[in-house]
C-alpha cells in the first residue's frame, strides 16, 4: 500500500470553504482584532508615502530659496564680498529673541524677532491674513505677528506692537512661514519687521545675540550642491553654515521618518495586541473543533490535511480582515494631517497609497497566520479516538516543540519588523525587550490576580457576586488576554498623563521656595546696574547675576576640526562647529560640585594659564581628560586653556548652568552679555516688572516660569494628542478583543444561563451576574494598567527626571471608572442573545 | 474464508497517577471476512478500547493487530488514517457527523478524500437507500437523531469498506428508531458483503450477529457463535 498520497489541495480548499460556512461571522470577529492594528499601520505608511512626495514637491518652499547661508556673528567685510556675489536675487534676515510689548492689552512676551530685507521667500510665501500683508509690511513701519501671539494678546490687524524702541503697526497675522511647524511657533512665535527699521529698535547693539541669514535665488539653472561644495571650506573657516533645498529635503525627510517610525511602532503594538486576541480566539475555536477534526481523522484525513483545512480558513479570513483594515487605514489617513500638522513643515496631501495598502494586507495575512499557528499546531495532535471518548479532548500540547518554534518565529518577526522601522539594532532590542517585559508583567499580573481571586475567594458574598467573580477563571475564559490588551492601553494613557504632570511639576517644584523663577538675559555690560536697580525698585531679589561670553572651540590637544574630520565621529566633529556660551567666576555655585581635578577660580601664574572646569557628562562623552589643552576662539581672539576640573551640575534648577566655566581674570574684556536671575511673587508683579523692563530696556529678554510652563504644556499637549490618538488604537483593539471573546463564548454562556434559568434564576439575576463579571474584568484590567503606570511613572520621576512623584488620583479614578463602564456596556450589549434565548431552544441543541 | 482482522496477544495499558492501568489484557481472536460479530461487556470492561485498537484509531501497548493483512502496529497515525479511509467504515453512538457539512457532503467526504470524482450520485444513492434522498442539503442540527444515524450509515458505506465498526449504534436512539437503523445497517451490510463488528450493551442487538465476544475487566471471558446466518 502506498501511503505517500498527495495532500489533495482542491479538496482542502473545498473543505475549508464548507467548514467556514457556518462560522464565517465568528471567524470575521476573530480577525476584527487585527483590523485596527492594520488600519493604524496603513494610515501611517500612507501618510509616509504622501509626505515623502510632499517634501519632494514642496522642498524649495521649506527654505524658501535655492540657497541659505547663516551665521551668528556680524559679517566681516571679506565675507561680505562673497555673500554679495552669490545668487541672482538676494534677501537678508536678522533674527533674535527679544521682548515685544502689546500696548492695547499691555502684554509682554519673549518672541523671535525676524528683520527681513528682500523678496524672501522666493518659493512658497509668508501666509498671512490679510493675504497681501506678507508683502506689504516690508515697505513701511509694519509687522507680521504670529497667530498664537495675536490670539494670546487679543491683538487685531491695525493695532500696534512695540519692538525695542519703536512701535510697528500690525499689518497682518502670520499663519505660516517657510519651514515653520506648529511646534516651533509654540516655542518661539515670530514677529516679522522690515530690516530697515531694525536700527531704530535699538536691539542690534554690539554683543546682541543676533543670527544672520542670507537667502539666494538663481534665475538660471545652477548646480547648487556643486556650488556649496566649492564654498564649503571658506564658509566652514569663517563659521558660516549653509542649507540647500537638497539638505532641507534630507533633514525634513529624516525627522519625519523618525516620527512615522515611532508612530508605526505604536500602531504595531496595537497590531500585536490584536494578534494575541486572534490567537486566543482561535484557540477556543479549535477547541470546539476537536470533535469535527477527530471525525475527519477517523475517516482517513491526515494530520497535515486537517491542519491545512483550518490554516486555509485563517489565511482567507486574515486576507479579508487585512483588506478591511487597509480600507479603514486609508480612511483614517485623511484625519492624520489634523493630528500631525504641528510636527510637519509641509502641506500634507492624503492620496491613496497602494504600496501602503499592499504592505498592510501582506503584513496582516502574515501576522494573523503566524499567531494563529500557535493554536493551529495543536490540531496535529488531535487523535481520532476523540470520536469514541470525549474525555480525550484535552490533548496535552504544552510539550509540543512546534509551539516553541512558533514562539521563536514570532519573536524573530517582532525584532525584524522593529528593525525595519528603526534601522538600528540597539533600539530594536530595547523596543522588543520592552514589549516582552510589558507583556510578561501584564500576563504575570493577570495570572496573579486570577490566583488571588481563587485563593481568597469571598465565599461569604452573595451568590450573584460569587458567580460573576468565578467567571473570571472558568474554562475558556479570556481574562488574561483582556487584562493584557486593555491593561496595556490604560498603561499608555496613564503613563502619558503622569509624564506630562511630572514634567510640569518638576518645573514648578524647581522654582518653589526661594529658587529663581524669572531669568533676564541679553543684558549689555553697560545696562547691568540699571537692570539691578529696576529689580530693586520692584523689590525683586537679585539671586544670581552672571556674564556670558560666546565662543567656539578651535583645538583640543592640538587637533582641529580639519585634522579630525575624516577620522572621527560626527559628535566629535560637532564639538568644533557648535557655539559655546561660557561664564567666568571665582567660585562654584550651589548647583555644582567638583568630581575630579582641582577648581581654579583665578587665572594663575605669570603667563596667566587659564584652568577651566568642564561638566563631567560632556567631558566623558567627548573623551576629554584632566590636563587636556583646549583653545577657544572668542570673537577672533585665541584663548588657550587647560582642563583643570570636572563638575557635576544639577541641571534641574532654573538657573544658569554652563558646560564650560572659565576662571576670572581673562574674559572680563571680551564681548559679553549678562544674565540676571530673580524671583517674583505673583503673575501680576511679573507682568508689571516685565512692562517696565520692556519700556526702559527693550533689548533685555525675560523668561518667566509662567511662560516656560505654558510653552511646555503646549508642546506636551501637542505630543500627547498624537500619542493618545495612537494609544486609542490599542484601547479600541482591547475592546474589539473583548467583543470577540464575549461572542466566542456565547454558546457556552447560553447553556449556563439557560441551566440557571431552568433552575429558577430570573432574567435580572442573569443580567447582574453578567454585568458583575464584566465589571470585574474591566476593573482588573484597568487596575493592572494603572498600577503598572504608577510604577513606571515613579521610576521615571525618580531615575530619569530626578524629582518627587506625586500621585494625582482624580484622573486615574476617571480612567478606571470609564474603562469599567465601557467594559460592562460592551459585555452586556453582546450578551443580549444569551438573555433572550429560550431554555427549550438550547436544551434541544439548536443554540 | 479469509481473515479480515487478526488480534494476537493484544494488551493496552495507561499510565495514571504513577500507576499502570491495564485496560486490555492479552486479547486474542480473529474475524472472518464478511462475518458479523459483536463485542459485549459491562461499562469499563474495555470494549470501546478494543474497538479503537481493531479499527486502527489507537495503538496497542503489546501484541499485534492485523487488518486486511496490514499490520497496524508498525504504522504511524497518518498511515493508519489511510488504511481507515481505504478499508474501514464507522458508525458511532453519537453519530459524529460534521456539523458544518450538509448530509450529502458528510456522505461524500470519505470518497473525496480518496480523490474520487463524480461521486455525488453515489452519495445520493446511499442517502436514498437510507430514506433521506430529500434531506441531502440539511445540516446535522436540522435532522433528528434517527436521521443523523442514517446519514452516518450512508457515510460508513460510501467508501465500500471491507470492515464496518459500530460503537453502540443505537445507544442514543429510541426503540422504534433503533429498530429501523438496525434493519438498515444489517441490510446494507449484507448487500455490500462487509464485515461488521459491533460494540453494544444491547443483548438483542448482539444476538443478531453471528458471533459474540464477551469481555470483562479487560479479558475475553467468552467467545460464542450464534445460530444466526449472515
Amino acid at each position: 500500500m502506498n501511503y505517500k498520497t498527495s495532500l489533495n489541495l482542491r479538496w482542502l480548499l473545498l473543505m475549508a470553504w464548507r467548514d467556514s460556512r457556518r462560522n464565517r461571522s465568528r471567524l470575521l470577529l476573530f480577525i476584527s482584532s487585527i483590523v485596527l492594528g492594520i488600519a493604524a499601520l496603513v494610515a501611517i505608511y500612507s501618510l509616509g508615502d504622501n509626505v515623502r512626495m510632499d517634501i519632494d514637491r514642496q522642498a524649495a518652499g521649506l527654505i524658501g530659496a535655492d540657497l541659505e547661508i547663516s551665521t551668528n556673528k556680524p559679517v566681516e567685510p571679506q565675507m561680505k564680498g562673497l555673500l554679495d556675489s552669490l545668487g541672482d536675487k538676494r534677501s537678508e534676515e536678522l533674527y533674535f529673541a527679544s521682548m515685544v510689548y502689546f500696548p492695547k492689552s499691555q502684554g509682554t512676551r519673549l518672541v523671535q524677532v525676524r528683520a527681513l530685507k528682500g523678496e524672501f521667500p522666493y518659493y512658497g510665501s509668508l501666509e498671512t491674513t490679510p493675504a497681501a500683508a506678507g508683502k506689504s509690511f516690508r515697505t513701511r513701519q509694519a509687522a507680521l505677528v504670529d497667530k498664537t501671539l495675536m490670539l494670546q494678546y487679543k491683538a487685531q490687524v491695525g493695532d500696534s506692537v512695540k519692538v525695542g524702541n519703536i512701535s510697528f503697526v500690525i499689518a497682518g497675522t502670520l499663519l505660516k512661514a517657510p519651514g515653520q511647524t506648529g511646534l516651533s511657533t509654540s516655542v518661539a512665535p515670530a514677529v516679522y519687521i522690515p530690516l530697515a527699521y531694525l536700527e531704530q529698535t535699538g536691539l542690534s547693539q554690539k554683543g546682541s545675540r543676533i543670527n544672520y541669514k542670507f537667502y539666494y535665488k538663481y534665475n538660471r539653472p545652477v548646480d547648487i550642491q556643486q556650488l556649496v561644495k566649492t564654498l564649503e571650506p571658506r564658509l566652514d573657516k569663517e563659521g558660516f553654515n549653509y542649507n540647500t533645498v537638497e539638505n532641507q529635503k534630507e533633514n525634513t525627510g529624516r525627522s519625519f521618518t523618525d516620527l512615522t517610525n515611532f508612530l508605526s511602532l505604536v500602531g504595531f503594538i496595537a497590531l500585536l495586541l490584536g494578534c494575541i486576541g486572534v490567537a486566543s480566539s482561535i484557540h477556543i475555536y479549535i477547541k470546539e473543533k476537536v470533535g469535527s477534526i477527530a471525525i475527519l481523522r477517523c475517516l482517513g484525513v491526515k494530520a497535515m490535511q486537517a491542519f491545512l483545512i483550518f490554516l486555509i480558513q485563517i489565511v482567507g479570513i486574515g486576507c479579508i480582515g487585512s483588506i478591511i483594515g487597509a480600507a479603514l487605514g486609508t480612511l483614517v489617513q485623511q484625519f492624520l494631517p489634523l493630528v500631525l500638522k504641528d510636527f510637519i513643515a509641509v502641506e500634507i496631501t492624503t492620496a491613496v497609497s497602494w504600496s501602503a495598502i499592499a504592505a498592510g494586507i501582506v503584513l496582516g495575512i502574515f501576522i494573523s497566520l503566524l499567531f494563529a499557528l500557535l493554536p493551529l499546531v495543536s490540531l496535529r495532535k488531535i487523535s481520532p479516538l476523540n470520536t469514541l471518548r470525549v474525555s480525550l479532548n484535552e490533548t496535552d500540547i504544552s510539550r509540543d516543540k512546534a509551539k516553541w518554534i512558533i514562539y521563536g518565529l514570532i519573536l524573530l518577526f517582532i525584532v525584524f519588523f522593529t528593525y525595519l522601522q528603526l534601522g538600528e539594532w540597539l533600539p530594536t532590542f530595547f523596543f522588543t525587550g520592552g514589549i516582552l517585559i510589558a507583556f510578561f508583567i501584564l500576563t504575570g499580573m493577570a495570572m496573579l490576580l486570577m490566583w488571588l481571586v481563587r485563593k481568597f475567594f469571598p465565599s461569604s458574598w452573595s451568590y450573584l457576586w460569587r458567580q460573576g467573580l468565578s467567571n473570571l477563571y472558568r474554562p475558556n475564559n479570556q481574562t488574561i488576554i483582556l487584562i493584557v490588551s486593555i491593561g496595556l492601553g490604560t498603561f499608555f494613557i496613564c503613563t502619558l498623563f503622569s509624564v506630562q504632570s511630572i514634567l510640569l511639576n518638576r518645573i514648578t517644584f524647581s522654582a518653589s521656595g526661594n529658587q529663581p523663577n524669572m531669568v533676564l538675559f541679553d543684558i549689555q555690560s553697560g545696562q547691568k546696574d540699571q537692570v539691578a536697580n529696576l529689580a530693586k525698585q520692584y523689590r525683586l531679589p537679585i539671586l544670581q547675576q552672571v556674564p556670558v561670553v560666546n565662543m567656539r572651540l578651535e583645538q583640543i590637544n592640538g587637533r582641529t576640526a580639519a585634522t579630525i574630520s575624516n577620522t572621527d565621529s560626527n559628535s566629535r566633529r560637532g564639538v568644533f562647529t557648535r557655539e559655546y556660551r561660557v561664564t567666568y567666576r571665582d567660585a562654584l555655585t550651589a548647583s555644582e560640585k567638583i568630581t575630579e581635578g582641582k577648581w581654579h577660580g583665578k587665572t594663575e601664574g605669570a603667563t596667566g594659564t587659564a584652568y577651566i572646569s568642564i561638566e563631567q557628562g560632556w567631558a566623558r562623552r567627548q573623551k576629554i581628560q584632566i590636563g587636556d589643552t583646549m583653545v577657544f576662539n572668542v570673537q577672533g581672539a585665541m584663548v588657550p586653556t587647560i582642563v583643570g576640573s570636572f563638575r557635576e551640575v544639577d541641571w534641574n534648577r532654573i538657573q544658569t548652568n554652563f558646560l564650560v566655566v572659565f576662571p576670572t581674570g581673562i574674559l572680563e574684556e571680551a564681548p559679553q552679555f549678562h544674565v540676571l536671575l530673580t524671583r517674583v511673587a505673583s503673575d501680576e508683579a511679573s507682568a508689571r516688572f516685565q512692562q517696565a523692563m520692556v519700556q526702559q530696556l527693550p533689548n533685555v529678554s525675560i523668561i518667566d516660569l509662567g511662560l516656560v510652563l505654558k510653552t511646555l504644556d503646549d508642546i506636551l499637549e501637542k505630543i500627547g494628542f498624537v500619542i493618545r490618538f495612537m494609544a486609542a488604537f490599542s484601547i479600541i483593539t482591547g475592546l474589539v478583543v473583548l467583543i470577540a471573546s464575549v461572542l466566542i463564548s456565547k454558546y457556552q454562556r447560553i447553556q449556563e444561563s439557560v441551566l440557571l434559568r431552568t433552575l429558577g434564576a430570573s432574567r435580572r439575576q442573569i443580567l447582574v451576574i453578567t454585568a458583575l463579571e464584566y465589571f470585574f474584568l474591566g476593573a482588573l484590567a484597568s487596575l493592572t494598567g494603572i498600577l503598572l503606570s504608577l510604577a513606571g511613572s515613579w521610576a521615571l520621576a525618580k531615575y530619569t527626571f530626578k524629582t518627587v512623584f506625586v500621585v494625582q488620583p482624580l484622573p486615574l479614578v476617571v480612567v478606571f471608572v470609564l474603562i469599567c463602564l465601557l467594559t460592562v456596556a460592551i459585555g452586556l450589549m453582546n450578551s443580549r442573545g444569551v438573555l433572550k434565548r429560550s431554555p427549550l431552544e438550547v436544551l434541544r441543541g439548536e443554540g | 474464508m479469509d481473515t479480515i482482522l487478526n488480534i494476537q496477544n493484544v494488551s493496552k495499558t495507561y499510565q495514571s497517577a504513577g500507576r499502570t492501568l491495564t485496560v486490555l489484557d492479552n486479547i486474542n481472536f480473529s474475524v472472518e471476512a464478511g462475518s458479523t460479530m459483536s463485542i459485549v461487556g459491562p461499562s469499563g470492561s474495555g470494549k470501546t478500547t478494543l474497538l479503537g485498537l481493531c479499527a486502527g484509531l489507537d495503538r496497542s501497548s503489546a501484541g499485534m493487530v492485523e487488518l486486511h493483512n496490514i499490520k497496524l502496529d508498525g504504522l504511524n497515525e497518518d498511515e493508519r488514517a489511510q488504511v481507515r479511509n481505504q478499508y474501514v467504515g464507522f458508525i458511532f453512538q453519537s453519530f459524529q457527523l460534521m456539523p458544518t457539512l450538509t448530509a450529502l457532503e458528510n456522505v461524500m467526504v470519505p470518497l473525496e478524500l480518496r480523490g474520487e470524482r463524480k461521486i455525488k450520485h453515489i452519495a445520493l444513492d446511499l442517502l436514498d437507500k437510507v430514506g433521506l434522498a430529500d434531506r441531502g442539503h440539511h445540516y446535522p442540527s436540522q435532522l433528528s437523531g434517527g436521521e443523523q444515524q442514517r446519514v452516518s450509515l450512508a457515510r460508513a458505506f460510501s467508501n465500500k469498506p471491507r470492515i464496518l465498526f459500530a460503537d453502540e449504534p443505537t445507544g442514543s436512539l429510541d426503540a422504534e428508531t433503533s429498530e429501523k437503523v438496525i434493519e438498515l445497517m444489517f441490510g446494507l451490510n449484507k448487500e455490500a458483503g462487509t464485515t461488521l463488528i459491533l460494540v453494544t450493551h444491547d443483548a438483542d442487538l448482539a444476538s443478531k450477529t453471528q458471533r459474540i465476544i464477551r469481555i470483562k475487566g479487560g479479558k475475553v471471558i467468552s467467545d460464542e457463535r450464534t445460530t444466526r446466518e449472515n
